[in-house]
């Protein structure tokens, strides 16, 4: 026996050089290539000022929010093998999957971690500010943040609706009883009554924002279906999107905020 | 002293409360971000909050499972405050000394290598919150109520709880204010926090002396206009969006009365003692005329005091009046609950006939 372990044996193999093209990363040269090299850890930059990785100074709250984002995405494609998004399904399928997958947690997982998703965004905003980490040249990524917050706030809002239950409708009837109210764009929002033609009402509750979220006049199945589609496809794609544009611009301006 | 806490929790009092706290822990916060003070602040709170838990109808009100993420956000939210303002004082007092911030120290400043050392805390991060979600799932069940039923409605019907500031806000605004030119106005606030903020110091790293304005104003609407407000909306607010105080039994048979009247059944039938007239511009000419003055006259009146001279040489006109827009926005909310509370004051502007009321 020579004074080789297993471990690294292993990483002698053909198949472990084929995976990892660097050897162990204790020196400076394969620490900055295990960054390079792997699509995932290359969004960090190879070396960082030691503020960065402080957690009093990070709070860790962003990159949270985005381990969350991943695990809702997981944990989201897990329930949609389980749940039709109609009205005579839809509430059946939650009690099955309940009652089918003995000790199941993957509905708990994705309730609970939309909100602790809302928490870590708001928390890493609020490092952001006490920092003074939106000041130049990081304008444009704090609005950018500013929005995946908003997009945060409406995938936890749609899929508030899906369970179909009680707490499910009458919550987004009140959420989206406010739009009635827009100015203008809503049948009950001021200046609506201004919009007609002789007896022809230009904002009605039949083509106003309302209707528009919810397709229909009230919270019925076609908005359940329009809240699925904009929880499990559109706003994630759109979120997705925009986090790609955050992480490049934290890198691009700078990457994590430090004193000038 | 339960009932004495009922009482207090009762926003008309409780927000003036915290309002003050508020201005103490900002004024004071050397005294506030020290090691001691949060010591000494545990020791006090922590019995409180054992022998809060100690009232059935406290406890079902924080244990219901979908208001356990505002329990949770609570403690972090004081605890990383609290956080915030230690390391502004710390900074704060090295500034005075001539030294620089922590964040700016040459061993601070030195590169370190991605991996392992951010990697690890990462790693470590992950962990821990995997733990503390598995935990969570397995302990609280993720609510299912009763099939929808769009012909009977729970009382009370609340939004999801990261919405319970604006529904709280309906109590003071119509929804055309409270649900959409409020949280349109917050979101282009924040939009325009960077440019409207032109300080340059307090860029990276923590600290309230540099940048009082910034962190006066954010931190009030955050606090105290979003957290607070949320905290009412949620445990504070029960059938008909009742206000029921910590400790009491949601009674569906609560009954308040409510006397709350336009300003302009002030302005005719009080002070003028004269029958509403029926050209809805008349009757509601002195809401309008106070409205255009908060709207039109405030800023560039406030723009001529030594204050808003100041503010426009730092950073131009079009940023300043922005900036007054925004505070104004953000300063109705407090002006209407004030009003409400003193003289019952329903509406300044009352035009139901263009769903207008103000």
């Amino acid at each position: 026996m020579s004074g080789k372990g297993f471990a690294d044996k292993v990483r002698e193999t053909q198949v472990w050089k084929s995976i990892f093209r660097h050897g162990p990363p204790n020196n400076a040269r394969n620490r900055a290539a295990v960054i390079a090299g792997n699509v995932f850890l290359h969004l960090h930059p190879i070396k960082l000022k030691k503020s960065g990785v402080q957690l009093g100074y990070t709070w860790c709250m962003g990159g949270l929010t985005f381990f969350i984002f991943l695990a809702l995405t997981v944990t989201g494609l897990l329930l949609m093998f389980y749940y039709r998004p109609t009205a005579e399904y839809a509430y059946n399928d939650i009690i099955a999957l309940k009652e089918h997958v003995p000790l199941g947690i993957m509905r708990e997982i994705h309730r609970w971690g939309a909100h602790a998703m809302v928490i870590t965004v708001w928390l890493h905003m609020f490092r952001v500010f006490m920092t003074g980490s939106y000041k130049p040249p990081r304008e444009f990524n704090w609005g950018v943040g500013v929005i995946l917050l908003v997009l945060t706030l409406l995938l936890s809002f749609t899929g508030y609706l899906l369970p179909w239950d009680q707490l499910a409708i009458w919550a987004i009837t009140v959420g989206s009883n406010m739009a009635k109210a827009t100015p203008f764009l809503g049948h009950g929002g001021p200046g609506a009554a201004l919009a007609q033609i002789g007896d022809f009402v230009m904002v009605s509750d039949k083509n106003d924002v309302r209707f528009q979220l919810l397709a229909g006049r009230f919270v019925g199945e076609p908005a359940l279906l329009r809240f699925y589609i904009l929880h499990c496809v559109f706003i994630p794609l759109v979120v997705g999107t925009l986090i790609a544009v955050h992480f490049w611009r934290v890198r691009k301006d700078g990457g994590i905020s430090a004193p000038l | 002293m339960k009932e004495f806490i009922n009482w207090m929790a009762d926003p008309i009092r409780s927000f003036p409360v915290v309002t003050l706290l508020y201005y103490l822990m900002m004024r004071y916060y050397r005294i506030v971000g020290t090691k001691k003070f949060a010591y000494i602040s545990l020791a006090v709170l922590l019995p409180v909050v054992v022998w809060f838990c100690t009232d059935p109808n406290f406890v079902a009100i924080i244990l219901w499972p979908d208001n356990i993420p505002i329990n949770i956000i609570i403690v972090l939210i004081a605890w990383l405050t609290w956080y915030s303002l230690y390391r502004c004082a710390q900074n704060d007092e090295r500034l005075e000394q001539g030294l620089t911030p922590i964040e700016a120290t040459p061993e601070n400043r030195e590169k370190v290598w991605t991996w392992p050392n951010l990697v690890y805390v990462e790693l470590m991060c992950m962990i821990g919150t995997t733990i503390f979600l598995v935990v969570w799932a397995i302990i609280f069940k993720a609510p299912l109520e009763e099939p929808a039923n769009p012909t009977w409605a729970p009382n009370p019907a609340k939004a999801p709880w990261y919405f319970l500031g604006l529904q709280e806000m309906l109590v003071y605004f119509d929804p055309w204010m409270a649900g959409v030119v409020l949280p349109g106005l917050i979101v282009v606030g924040l939009l325009a926090v960077p440019y409207i903020d032109t300080n340059p110091k307090g860029n990276g790293y923590f600290t309230i002396a540099e940048r009082k304005m910034a962190m006066w104003f954010f931190m009030f609407g955050w606090l105290v206009l979003w957290i607070y407000l949320i905290i009412v909306g949620t445990f504070l607010r029960g059938p008909n969006w009742t206000f029921y105080g910590p400790f009491e039994f949601w009674d569906f048979h609560k009954v308040v009365a409510e006397y709350n009247v336009n300003l302009s059944e002030f302005v005719w039938v009080k002070w003028l003692n004269m029958p509403m007239p029926h050209n809805m511009i008349v009757r509601e000419f002195l809401g309008i005329i106070l409205t255009a003055v908060y709207v039109v006259v405030l800023p560039p009146l406030s723009a001529t005091t030594k204050w808003g001279k100041k503010l426009i040489g730092d950073m131009g006109k079009v940023r300043y009046y922005i900036f007054i827009f925004l505070l104004l926005g953000m300063t109705s909310l407090p002006i209407k609950m004030v009003l409400r509370w003193l003289f019952s004051l329903k509406y300044i502007i009352a035009l139901p006939e263009l769903e207008l009321s103000l």
